[in-house]
């Protein structure tokens, strides 16, 4: 059995519209159709998808915010929305944009709050405090009330503080949304240091296809809440029309290199730009140039993921 | 993993996680003992010019409804004690609407324990102590009146917590609209605040009509009202049955089934829309 298990799982919400002075009109939106993929324990999943497509309602699904309207889902071999407190204690969530810290108190009163509503045992406790907070480089803001904290170290905060209890599963919402660039770097570093160290699932959504890159080994895209691609990065770029760039720099000018398998987009002096598919290798392709051409330099660009799924969106 | 599936344990579960909950609020508002006890002195001072105005009309009355100034206070003492006990265990339920707008709603829903006890122990606030402090010494300076047995003890003890739970209940039933209106914590208020206003005179001063809504809509009136009738001896003026006096508990056992009701649909309809 996988540890989460979606079922042709499906959401509708029924929105009320004013439609003149005392008539209203309602419209049932999908913010969920049908929607089937398993996770296995240890995987670090990449959730993405436009604004609306569905991202949060699922995840308020998986947690038991939300209750299913259709299909079903299984966590830990549990119903989250039957089972929400069960369920609570299996996993961490991070939602990005607020804070489940509280305002008023500083971290440490936080945690100690978070050990008591887990039940955390003492020695659990302090060993996972102790390794996220060096980790995480939280030390030296221990006692600093939350709202005084930046945005960066606050998520620092959050992500620590759902991590106290041990949770098999990790839901990460946008974790990285409004961080520098060195702040993102760490955190990345931070999360993929836990699943591999302590095998904790990650599931996060995001806009930032770097978090993907970085983090993710799976991707599962989904648009109007449906789920438009699931599977590993690489062929995430192969999927569709993208294509990987062969840069070649010649000794001399010349005219456009014709060669099997890929096609000249570009040329600019002695550097051409040599476009090929991205499921195609790149090794038949130098040593074809290599030997028509005087080559001064090579490099292959892989194709951008934004532009990948952005084609999965316009399909 | 804790053993919730009996009701016994489920409750248990649940006091004993408001406890720890509410302990650190109380440490944490401990941390700065001035503000601690300015705000409890200030509570005190508040609620005590509130009884003053009710002693002030009795320089230009002897009684009032029938009901002279001491077994008004008595009246007074008893639902303020209710209902300020009441008003600090409920905690932050008053603010729902506020807890689903900044999405903390969500955040109680993904943690191990009750929504409804996390709410409730939420910023507990020990500086409440001081607006029962009032209710207290008002009731104390009333009880002399009463000729006290054992039974009228009894009634009085029994009445007290029926009462913390009657205004519990009316509290959360209130907020719980929020989850259908969100900005509905006016409306609430006028019925938890209004309330224990009401209940501050005797039900003589008001038409036959407000009593029976006191007694079998919003079951306030077992708060004070029929208690103290049986802790003075008198007969009540309304003609109500001898035993309603004592029906306190049930009243109050009637209106926690009616609040779990209420509260479930309300959290059910939060999780059939998000909003």
């Amino acid at each position: 059995m996988s540890l989460i298990e979606v079922r042709d799982l499906s959401r509708e919400f029924t929105i009320r519209k004013r439609a003149g002075a005392f008539r209203r009109t309602s419209v049932v939106k999908h913010a969920v159709h049908d929607l089937s993929f398993d996770i296995e324990a240890g995987e670090m999943v990449g959730y993405i998808g436009p604004n609306g497509a569905g991202k949060s309602t699922t995840i308020k699904m998986l947690t038991g915010i939300l209750g299913p309207s259709g299909g079903s889902a299984l966590v830990a071999g549990l119903e989250p929305s039957r089972q929400r407190r069960e369920l609570a204690r299996r996993i961490g969530v991070v939602f990005g944009q607020r804070t489940s810290l509280w305002w008023d108190l500083p971290l440490r009163d936080s945690y100690e709050l978070l050990r008591r509503i887990y039940r955390i045992p003492d020695q659990t406790f302090r060993r996972n405090l102790e390794d996220h907070v060096a980790l995480l480089d939280l030390g030296d803001l221990m006692d600093t009330p939350v709202r005084q904290l930046s945005l960066g170290q606050r998520m620092r905060g959050d992500i620590a503080a759902a991590l106290l209890h041990d949770p098999e599963i990790l839901y990460l919402d946008e974790p990285t949304i409004g961080l520098d660039v060195v702040s993102k770097g760490r955190l990345r570093e931070f999360l993929r240091a836990l699943n591999h160290e302590r095998g904790t699932t990650l599931m996060l959504t995001t806009h930032d296809l770097q978090d993907i890159e970085a983090l993710c080994d799976r991707v599962i895209v989904i648009d109007h809440g449906t789920a438009v691609f699931d599977g590993p990065l690489p062929s995430l770029r192969a999927n569709g029309d993208a294509s990987r760039t062969l840069v070649v720099d010649l000794v001399d000018e010349a005219s456009p290199i014709a060669i099997e398998g890929a096609r000249v987009v570009k040329v600019e002096g002695p550097r051409q730009w040599l476009a090929f598919p991205a499921g195609a290798s790149a090794a038949p392709l130098v040593a074809q140039v290599a030997a028509a051409y005087d080559v001064a330099d090579l490099s292959i660009h892989e194709p951008d993921i934004e532009d990948v799924i952005r084609k999965l969106y316009a399909r | 993993m804790v053993d919730t599936d009996t009701p016994a344990a489920y409750v248990a579960h649940a006091v004993r996680s408001y406890w720890l909950i509410a302990l650190l609020w109380i440490r944490a508002a401990m941390a700065y003992p001035v503000s601690f006890w300015t705000m409890l002195v200030g509570g005190v001072l508040i609620t005590f010019l509130d009884f003053v105005a009710i002693w002030l009309m009795f320089t230009h009355v002897d009684t009032y409804g029938g009901f002279t100034l001491r077994e008004i206070a008595l009246l007074y003492g008893l639902t303020s004690i209710a209902f300020r006990v009441a008003d600090m265990l409920v905690g932050s339920v008053e603010k729902i609407g506020q807890k689903v707008r900044s999405g903390d709603l969500d955040a109680m829903m993904t943690k191990p324990v009750p929504v409804l006890v996390q709410l409730c122990a939420d910023r507990f606030e020990l500086r409440r102590l001081g607006q029962i402090a009032q209710g207290l010494a008002v009731f104390a300076w009333a009880a002399p009146i009463v000729e006290w047995t054992p039974q009228r003890l009894l009634v009085l003890v029994v009445a007290l917590v029926s009462g913390v739970v009657i205004y519990f209940c009316v509290f959360v039933i209130f907020s719980t609209i929020q989850f259908w209106t969100t900005d509905a914590s006016e409306f609430a208020n006028a019925f938890t605040y209004g309330g224990n206003t009401i209940m501050q005179y005797p039900m003589t001063i008001f038409p036959r009509e407000v009593v029976r809504s006191l007694t079998y809509l919003l079951p306030l009136a077992f708060v004070n009202w029929y208690p103290c009738l049986f802790l003075l001896g008198r007969t009540d003026p309304f003609g109500s049955p001898d035993w309603f006096r004592f029906a306190s508990p049930l009243a109050a056992l009637m209106l926690v089934v009616v609040t779990t009701l209420v509260w479930r649909q309300g959290l059910r309809r939060y999780r059939s829309t998000g909003s």
